[in-house]
């Protein structure tokens, strides 16, 4: 099977710290591989530079065959993506969300409608396509999200931290949507999250960053075997260490903060 | 170009939507106009200077105008965390498209704003001098539009998040909007003072706009649309070179 994404000595430094520290992985075509890690471990700032939302300051990365800064469209046009934030627009409804998606993608038009339809479907949100997004709780904004991702039919699929933040039943729900896909539409799955079981359950594999380095990769069952643990969990706990990690509040949490407050 | 438009599209149909925005964004220019314009009005006649409603309208306008024009601009900052920003950020479409969608859409936007406050300062007693000229004024009204959604989207592109807000309101909307001559006439002020209106790019469009609805120009229709246009052409630019530099 081939390589779908390739990273090799990949680094990041945001003036003198370095958040992804020379690191090396592959994904093979149609697996689902999930990349672990305490937080500020560097798994945004992995998906940011694979996605072309960020530049490397060194090492190289090939998505789909092509290298985001030289080919940034052939990149995103092959993949798509549910951010850790939501980024749909409130003021639109649901069907209008899928709209600017596929223009912006360029689907053509009747393949557009008929994929809207299919995937609206899919993810049990047809009959509130013209309802605004605002109205929506966030386990339907997150359906959304994932159908909107698979629009255009991408190669890979990004996830984010999908789950985080919803009950289990909606949870259980979204992997059962996104195996199918991956299963369906032969798309990879690439997926940060901070619920182990979770990437024990769907994962064929998993890589475990800390502090900027792999630490791990493999099956589940491989890196469990490897630390004698009886679950992921456990194996990650082992690999990672107990100590809590302190993170300093960035701008982004600021914002997240007011986001909050204003909700209400 | 279809990536302009829907983006373009967007703001539109988000504009239209929030009733309560738009009535909410005409509470300040209905004060103004009410407030200042009967206020000063007779001591304006007595001192020689005519009909003041008739002076503060076009000001009025333009404020309007550049409040919702910086707003939207600013909604960058929120928008590229929480919003369809980030959405078209990873789509296969240029930055330049992206800020040109936007910019379009926020001038648009601002401009329906713009025309609105035209016509409730009809209900106060403001009346244009010649209906001719009004084709005139509406491009005033879209060139300011433009110059201040470019320069909102400009800073907005340089900060990270809603705290300098205060600081772009405090040190930069309302002196612009003060020293502009859009309240008071700028002929008799101190020397300094009418310099900095001289620099201020919001003194051309209220004197465009005055000049078109009530024939007051100062500076002259055509120094203030050329003044205007390469100021937008100046701003559009660095904005474009700004935006395409953010990353999230």
């Amino acid at each position: 099977m081939k390589n779908i994404i390739e990273v090799k000595n990949l680094t990041k430094n945001f003036n003198g710290f370095v958040a992804v520290n020379s690191i090396s992985f592959l994904v093979k075509e149609g697996e689902i591989f999930a990349f672990l890690g305490p937080n500020s471990a560097g798994k945004t700032t992995t998906v940011k530079m694979l996605t072309t939302l960020l530049k490397p300051t060194r090492g190289e990365i090939r998505v789909n065959g092509y290298d985001p800064i030289t080919h940034p469209h052939n990149v995103r046009r092959s993949f798509g993506i549910v951010f850790q934030d939501q980024s749909l627009d409130d003021e639109l409804t649901a069907y209008e969300n899928m709209e600017f998606h596929g223009i912006l993608y360029q689907v053509p038009k009747d393949i557009r409608q008929e994929r809207i339809e299919k995937l609206l479907k899919f993810v049990e949100l047809w009959n509130r396509k013209d309802d605004l997004v605002k109205h929506f709780s966030g386990g339907m904004k997150r359906r959304l999200e994932i159908a909107r991702g698979f629009l255009h039919q991408p190669k890979i699929f990004f996830l984010d931290e999908p789950t985080l933040g919803l009950d289990s039943q909606t949870r259980n729900h979204i992997w059962n949507y996104i195996k199918e896909l991956n299963g369906k539409e032969k798309t990879t799955v690439f997926f940060t999250t901070h619920y182990i079981e979770e990437a024990d359950r769907v994962a064929n594999r998993v890589a475990i960053i800390d502090n900027g380095i792999i630490v791990a990769q493999g099956s589940p069952q491989e890196l469990k075997e490897l630390t004698q643990s009886s679950s992921l969990e456990e194996a990650f706990l082992k690999l990672t260490g107990h100590t809590i990690r302190e993170e300093e509040a960035a701008a982004i949490d600021r914002l997240r903060m007011r986001r909050k407050i204003m909700r209400r | 170009m279809s990536a302009i438009y829907i983006l373009w599209l967007r703001q539109i149909k988000r504009y239209l939507r929030s009733r309560a925005r738009i009535i909410g964004s005409l509470g300040q220019p209905l004060l103004f106009l009410i407030a200042l314009g009967f206020g000063f009005g007779p001591i304006y006649q007595r001192a020689g200077g005519g009909n003041y409603i008739q002076f503060l309208a076009p000001g009025v306008i333009a404020m309007s105008i550049i409040f919702v024009a910086i707003f939207s601009g600013l909604e960058i900052i929120w928008d590229r965390q929480f919003g369809f920003l980030k959405e078209t950020l990873v789509a296969p479409v240029s930055r330049l498209s992206i800020m040109m969608g936007r910019t379009l859409g926020g001038a648009t936007v601002a401009s329906m704003q713009g025309i609105i406050v035209f016509f409730v300062s009809l209900i106060a007693g403001f009346r244009p001098v010649s209906v001719m000229l009004l084709p005139l004024a509406f491009i005033f009204i879209f060139l300011c539009a433009l110059l201040f959604t470019a320069f909102g989207t400009a800073i907005a592109s340089l900060l990270e998040d809603m705290q300098g807000f205060q600081l772009i309101m405090n040190f930069v909307i309302m002196p612009l909007f003060f020293f502009s001559g859009a309240l008071f006439p700028l002929q008799g002020l101190p020397k300094t003072l009418q310099v900095v209106a001289r620099l201020n790019p919001l003194s051309y469009a209220v004197d465009g706009l005055r000049g078109t609805l009530v024939n007051g120009a100062r500076f002259g229709l055509m120094t203030d649309f050329w003044i205007l246009a390469i100021i937008v052409g100046v701003l559009m630019t660095i904005g474009s070179y700004l935006f395409s530099k953010i990353q999230i």
